[in-house]
């Protein structure tokens, strides 16, 4: 069992004993009203009957004078349970009545007794035929002392006449209500605390084992998972969605992994061409010229390295999603065209035909920049590679726009991706087997895939029948993130 | 040309300022934001080279306090960010160019060289001269020697671009970003294929060249 400190420190038992205290409270001024406003009211039902004996009496009195009075009296204090009566001369002698004694002055006021008071029934003092022992006779001669309220009446002949009523059910009343309010307020303690037991110290236990499952993965146990019950209550929720949470984050970082070694990799190869080839440019005599040659070279080299960078920075920023770059309404259509005339000389010097097919002028929200470089890097690459193509080398830029979607696609009639590999090919740094040769870093088709998922489009590869076709699709409505 | 280059790399700003030396230009470096707004409020620097991230006061800070109290000198700001709105919001706080780290100092070089050029005059001419070539830009027409020559609509965008810039080298991503107004780098050679035709219709049958070469940096026409 922990500690009396540490177990006030959980929330469970910190909420328990909060409602317990609110409880107790709540039960205790409940009883006190309760008491005080049942208790008034008998008082209040007390003097009715007592006001209502007074008539009866009276009554008599004047029907039969005394004598008759004294007669009724003694008749109704012989009934069981019968109320208090008392007929005293002027100078207090008792006349009848069933009363031995009262507390002290309560006759000198005629009226109603202010408040209740002690009195003693006639015939009370001891035993009826029963041996005693000494201790029990010495409890019995002080016989229970009743408190009573009555009415004090005084007849024409000055003689007193004393009605009144045994207090002894609202007394009995009120002792009930306060035994149950201590039974109520003890169960209520016992209830409280099998609350904590059963149900806050489990809701505890779950959250240690859930805090101790999240431990053990921030101490390198990626893989760890946090308990699920089963149970499908809200720590199992809880539970599940930490987990599809852990998973992402395993997923991002097996894919930062992933790109951070094709990083290493990639930027690795070329930095190992620049340093050897300052190294050699370093080793035996060289003319000023071969010097000049090395260090262009050397310059080129670097501003690949830098080009290949800035490109793995840009698709990470794309990638992230929380890029700003400035959206504003695109000209596909001029896209396309600007595109073109800015490959044509290109395609032209290597041969391929390059043509574009425009008969749409849509305009979607988007980076012109993004889209534009996106486009220029496939149609380099469809440039590059059907140039290798059986027949004449042919590229063709279509735009076409329907009502949901708008499609750039370049075609192109080389030697076409197989269907396995196109998945792939839009990968950072993979350059298929059959590119090795070629130059560029493999950024191109990633690049692209990047501006087309912040335009929140899709890029596919598909069979151009012979060559490869790369269509940018880009929904019609809703702007880019 | 006088430069000041507030860029608080140290090793950087010096090898910057030893690179301008050696092209022939002055060149002061600043290490933060304060020190570099005190120094080229003095105004008599013809360009300036500010870095966006700058301690004790942000260069895009230092950029428009300048331009809010009539500064017109012209500005290339260089930035580690680099992303595509950088750029615009560099340009928007004042900035007339911008350059992303890392760069190489011939693409600085031939910016500042641009910027200063405009910084001399401020309105574009109607007509430029290089040598025996022409070129018109109300008329559209190019002549060499006396020759017309036809030009492309984009041919000609290109050659009045370099005409403003004659005697300077001129990159091929500023060729990019004036003359086609795409702001990425040039994947392989398409703006050289660009720069060889425009070459063979203004050198082929004439018997000096006026656009050259230049090595590792871009292009630069010059007559002679």
């Amino acid at each position: 069992m922990p500690s009396l400190p540490a177990i006030m420190k959980t929330t469970a038992a910190r909420l328990t004993a909060l409602y317990l205290v609110l409880f107790a409270a709540c039960a205790l001024a409940l009883v006190f009203y309760m008491t005080s406003l049942s208790s008034r009211m008998l008082i209040a039902q007390t003097r009715g009957t007592i006001a209502e004996e007074v008539g009866g009496l009276a009554a008599a009195y004047r029907r039969g004078g005394l004598p008759h009075l004294v007669r009724v009296v003694e008749q109704r204090a012989r009934q069981p349970g019968a109320n208090l009566y008392l007929i005293t001369d002027p100078n207090g002698r008792i006349l009848t009545g069933n009363v031995e004694s009262l507390q002290p002055g309560i006759l000198e006021n005629t009226g109603w007794t202010e408040r209740p008071f002690t009195y003693r029934r006639f015939g009370e003092r001891s035993g009826v035929g029963t041996f005693l022992s000494d201790e029990e006779a010495e409890v019995q001669s002080t016989p229970p002392q009743h408190s009573a309220l009555a009415m004090v009446v005084k007849l024409p002949n000055q003689m007193l006449v004393l009605v009144g009523r045994d207090l002894v059910e609202p007394q009995r009343f009120r002792d009930v209500v306060q035994r149950s309010m201590a039974v109520a307020l003890a169960m209520m303690g016992i209830g409280g605390f099998l609350i904590w037991f059963f149900v806050g110290r489990r809701a505890l236990r779950r959250i240690d084992r859930l805090s101790e499952a999240s431990r053990n993965i921030m101490g390198g146990d990626l893989n760890g998972r946090l308990p699920v019950s089963g149970s499908g209550d809200e720590f199992d929720r809880l539970s599940e969605n930490l987990n599809t949470m852990l998973g992402r984050i395993a997923r991002l970082n097996e894919g930062l992994k992933q790109v951070s070694d094709n990083i290493a990799h990639d930027l690795k190869t070329p930095l190992t061409r620049l340093r050897n080839r300052a190294e050699s440019a370093l080793t035996g005599k060289r003319s000023t010229r071969e010097y000049r040659e090395a260090l262009e070279a050397t310059i080129a080299e670097s501003d690949q390295l830098i080009r290949t960078f800035n490109a793995i920075l840009m698709i990470s920023r794309l990638e992230a999603g929380k890029s700003t770059e400035p959206t504003t309404e695109v000209k596909l259509a001029e896209t396309v065209r600007d595109v073109v005339e800015l490959y044509e000389p290109l395609a032209e010097e290597n041969g391929v035909a390059l043509t574009a097919s425009v008969d749409e002028e849509p305009v979607i929200p988007g980076n012109r920049e993004l889209i534009g470089q996106a486009l220029s890097n496939i149609v380099d690459n469809a440039i590059k590679y059907s140039a290798n193509a059986a027949e004449k080398p042919q590229v063709t830029v279509t735009l076409t726009a329907d009502e949901t979607a708008v499609t750039m696609s370049v075609r192109d009639n080389g030697p076409g991706v197989p269907e396995a590999d196109r998945e792939r090919a839009t990968e950072r740094f993979v350059r298929l087997e059959e590119s090795r040769n070629m130059p560029g870093a493999g950024l191109g088709l990633s690049l692209a895939k990047a501006v087309m998922t912040f335009h929140r489009g899709v890029l596919q590869l598909r069979d151009g029948g012979p060559g490869l076709e790369v269509s940018m699709t880009f929904p019609r409505k809703g702007a880019p993130r | 040309m006088k430069i000041l280059v507030i860029e608080d790399d140290r090793e950087a700003a010096d090898y910057i300022r030893k690179a301008f030396d050696e092209a022939g230009h002055t060149a002061d470096v600043a290490g933060d934001g304060e020190s570099g707004h005190a120094m080229a409020e003095d105004g008599s620097y013809d360009v300036l080279v500010v870095d966006r991230m700058l301690p004790r006061r942000d260069g895009l800070a230092v950029i428009s306090e300048l331009r809010a109290g009539g500064d017109t000198t012209p500005v290339l700001i260089l930035s580690a960010l680099g992303e595509v709105d950088d750029r615009v919001t560099g340009l928007r706080a004042g900035g007339d160019d911008y350059l992303t780290k890392p760069y190489a100092f011939t693409e600085l070089l031939a910016r500042v060289e641009a910027l200063n050029r405009r910084g001399i005059s401020k309105d574009v001419e109607t007509q430029y001269k290089v040598g025996d070539l022409e070129l018109d830009r109300l008329a559209h027409t190019v002549r060499r020697a006396g020759r017309d020559i036809l030009l492309q609509p984009r041919e000609f965008r290109l050659l009045e671009y370099l005409m403003r810039h004659a005697g300077q080298v001129v990159t091929r991503t500023m060729l990019l970003e004036n003359v086609w107004d795409y702001h990425f780098d040039p994947q392989t050679n398409v703006i050289d294929v660009h720069v060889s035709r425009l070459r063979a219709k203004i050198e082929k049958e004439f018997d000096t060249p006026v656009l050259h070469t230049v090595r590792g940096a871009g292009y630069m026409l010059k007559a002679g």
